[in-house]
């Protein structure tokens, strides 16, 4: 049997739904979209990630319609969006406060959208019910905002903004206000809500951790511009840029010049006295290019002899983080280099194999570091 | 909580003697049998019914509410448009020169206020009337209401109207059912300064009154100068009562609304906890 796999970013014939086109956008001297070009098609889970200040909530106030580019085009189902206004777009957005109103009731919170476009009235309790229904809050209908939970808040603005099935929901940071573990949660009934009503869904937030879990695709933003559109998987394990690979999660960036061995194989000098580093990657690089080498910590391992890997490096335990399931350790080389490694914590505490002050080897494969031109 | 002591006691009773005692012996007064306002000559309900049979009282009275009830509303309309341009629109040429003369009613002087209304009614030739006092009236009460109004539009969250017109609504059905009715407790205390502003203004009316037309405060302030009646006195405690009320009445509501609010909270808190 063949899956079929959600890709269809690889597909040339698929048209995209947004298309930003070399779009910049600029508050007086300050630039906030510096030439972006990008497509999100159809059906995704678009996440948009990085820093505050980054231009992500730019990106996304252009497609609802409350800021305008100041140069390029964004074409929603291939018409340009810039002259249709927000109340007119089929774009609904989810905002980071909730902005729910207040004098209204739940219910009304969700049928205000309905009622504007004229939807007769049983059409129009039928939808409201069906939202409610979607976001478990029949029990609450008619109470008033303030006479709900945060959780149940940020459900109501969910429901309201999908009451009319837009062909782009824009979500704006929309688990900011949650605690941890509700938070966990809600990702998950996020994603089971985008697969029921097959709705496209561009997402922002700042937390890495849920723009992974969530999306189907991952734009690393930095100073209005993309570093990189990949799938979270790619995001991570092959990042394309030192910026993206140290945005995103834990990583060691050892820096050097390369040297190629073989086609597709390079050594790294890495300073005076240190065995040159053996890594295998398609990126070219040019003899005596400067480079950069990204390893993540559980990629490195640690042990007490000397093992047959490709890339090792004695050191010394400087300092150990305890996850309860991961330990992360800091294993210090001769001269002041610092390597994190992670392990799973398979046995109790009380056997672990190191501990502080510990003489251990660090090391990693020659496939384990993605090499990147610094 | 700490307990009274007997400074603080004796502090209390001199303030509100100092606020209250004035006002006690106007209303004491009222009741008063004799035609003299210092001779105490027993209890009477009498000048209340003299004050019922005085139709200039009751004319004065009638023109006063009329003007007051007209150019409240009048003048909240225009405030609270006011406001909501100022705060929104925070960025059209001219913004700062309209903002300082919104507010510049405020601090002139209302003897010249008055005056310059007089001048320009008398120049376009109106009659002075009810509709002068009502203009008049309009004119220095609007920039209360802009500067209550305006006061909440500061705290007002932007995102709740870009949701609305997110949701399909026009900009002007946003203000409608969004804007108004989150604002609506400051219109309403914008009203209610202005119409209290107008019922009690003297100096304003008196350059823009006519003969056809006389408010309150007027007929009170010109009868007063050929002596003090108790019928003056039984007309202020009417309207010390009436203002007593709403006053009491303003307060029960809102300790009301803050008690139904506490409760609701507990009921989403308790809902959290259980769901």
């Amino acid at each position: 049997m063949t899956q079929t796999i959600f890709a269809p970013w690889t597909d040339p014939a698929e048209k995209p739904l947004i298309e930003f086109d070399r779009v910049t956008k600029r508050f007086g001297d300050f630039t906030a979209i510096d030439d972006l070009s990008m497509a999100i098609y159809e059906r995704e889970f678009f996440a948009l990630l990085g820093p505050s200040g980054c231009g992500k909530t730019t990106l996304m106030r252009m497609l609802a319609g409350f800021d305008t580019p100041s140069e390029g085009t964004i074409w929603l189902a291939g018409q340009d969006i810039a002259p249709v206004p927000p109340n007119k777009r089929a774009v609904n957005m989810m905002f980071q406060s909730y902005a729910l109103f207040p004098h209204l009731s739940v219910w009304e919170n969700i049928a205000f959208g309905l009622r504007r476009e004229g939807m007769p009235k049983d059409q129009l309790a039928a939808r409201v019910d069906e939202m409610l229904r979607l976001t478990r809050l029949q029990r609450f209908a008619g109470r008033k905002p303030h006479q709900i939970s945060g959780g149940q808040r940020q459900r109501v603005a969910l429901a309201r903004s999908l009451a009319k099935a837009p062909k782009l929901l824009l979500l704006d940071e929309p688990l900011g206000a949650l605690d941890a573990k509700l938070r966990q949660d809600t990702q998950f009934e996020l994603m089971e809500i985008q697969e029921t009503t097959g709705t496209t869904f561009v997402i922002v937030t700042h937390d890495q951790e849920e723009a992974m879990t969530v999306a189907s695709r991952v734009a690393v933003m930095d100073e209005g511009r993309v570093m990189q559109i990949a799938t979270p998987e790619d995001i991570y394990e092959a990042p394309s840029s030192v910026y993206v690979a140290d945005f995103i999660g834990d990583v060691n960036i050892l820096r050097g010049t390369a040297r190629q061995t073989a086609p597709g194989r390079y050594e790294i000098l890495w300073g005076e006295g240190r065995a040159p580093l053996i890594s295998e990657s398609d990126t070219a690089l040019d003899n005596g290019q400067s480079c950069a080498l990204a390893i993540r910590p559980e990629k490195v391992s640690i042990s007490a002899d000397r093992p047959e890997t490709a890339n090792a490096a004695q050191g010394k335990i400087l300092d150990i983080a305890y996850l309860g399931n991961l330990s992360t350790y800091h294993v210090e080389l001769p001269d002041g280099q610092i390597i994190k490694a992670q392990e799973a914590n398979t046995q109790r505490i009380a056997r672990r194999s190191f501990t502080w002050e510990d003489e251990v080897w660090v090391s990693w494969t020659k496939t384990a570091a993605v090499l990147l031109a610094d | 909580m700490r307990r009274l002591s007997w400074v603080s006691v004796t502090a209390l009773s001199f303030g509100l003697a100092f606020l209250y005692l004035p006002m006690l012996i106007l209303v004491i007064f009222s009741f008063n049998d004799s035609k003299l306002v210092t001779v105490w000559a027993g209890f009477s309900t009498k000048w209340y019914g003299e004050l019922l049979r005085n139709e200039a009282f009751l004319d004065a009275a009638w023109v006063t509410l009329r003007v007051a009830v007209i150019s409240s509303t009048i003048a909240t309309v225009l405030g609270t448009m006011a406001a909501w341009v100022l705060i929104r629109f925070s960025r059209f040429p001219g913004r700062s020169l309209f903002s300082g003369m919104v507010y510049a009613p405020l601090v002139m002087p209302e003897v010249i206020t008055g005056l310059s209304l007089l001048l320009l009614f008398i120049g376009i030739g109106l009659d002075r009337g009810v509709v002068t006092i009502v203009l008049a009236h309009t004119t220095f009460s609007m920039c209360y209401v802009c500067v209550v109004v305006s006061s909440r539009l500061v705290s007002f969250d932007t995102s709740l109207e870009e949701a609305a017109f997110d949701l399909g609504a026009t900009p002007w059905e946003t203000f409608r059912l969004v804007t108004l009715p989150i604002i609506a407790p400051a219109v309403i205390s914008g009203w209610l300064l202005a119409f209290t502003l107008s019922l009690d203004d003297l100096v304003i009316a008196s350059f823009t009154a006519g003969p056809s037309a006389t408010t309150l405060p007027i007929k009170i302030f010109s009868s007063v100068r050929l002596g003090v009646s108790p019928e003056i006195n039984a007309l202020s405690t009417i309207m010390i009562s009436v203002v007593a009320i709403g006053v009491i009445t303003a307060s029960l509501i809102t300790k009301r609304t803050a008690v139904q609010r506490q409760m609701d909270e507990q009921v989403a808190l308790r809902d959290e906890t259980s769901v």
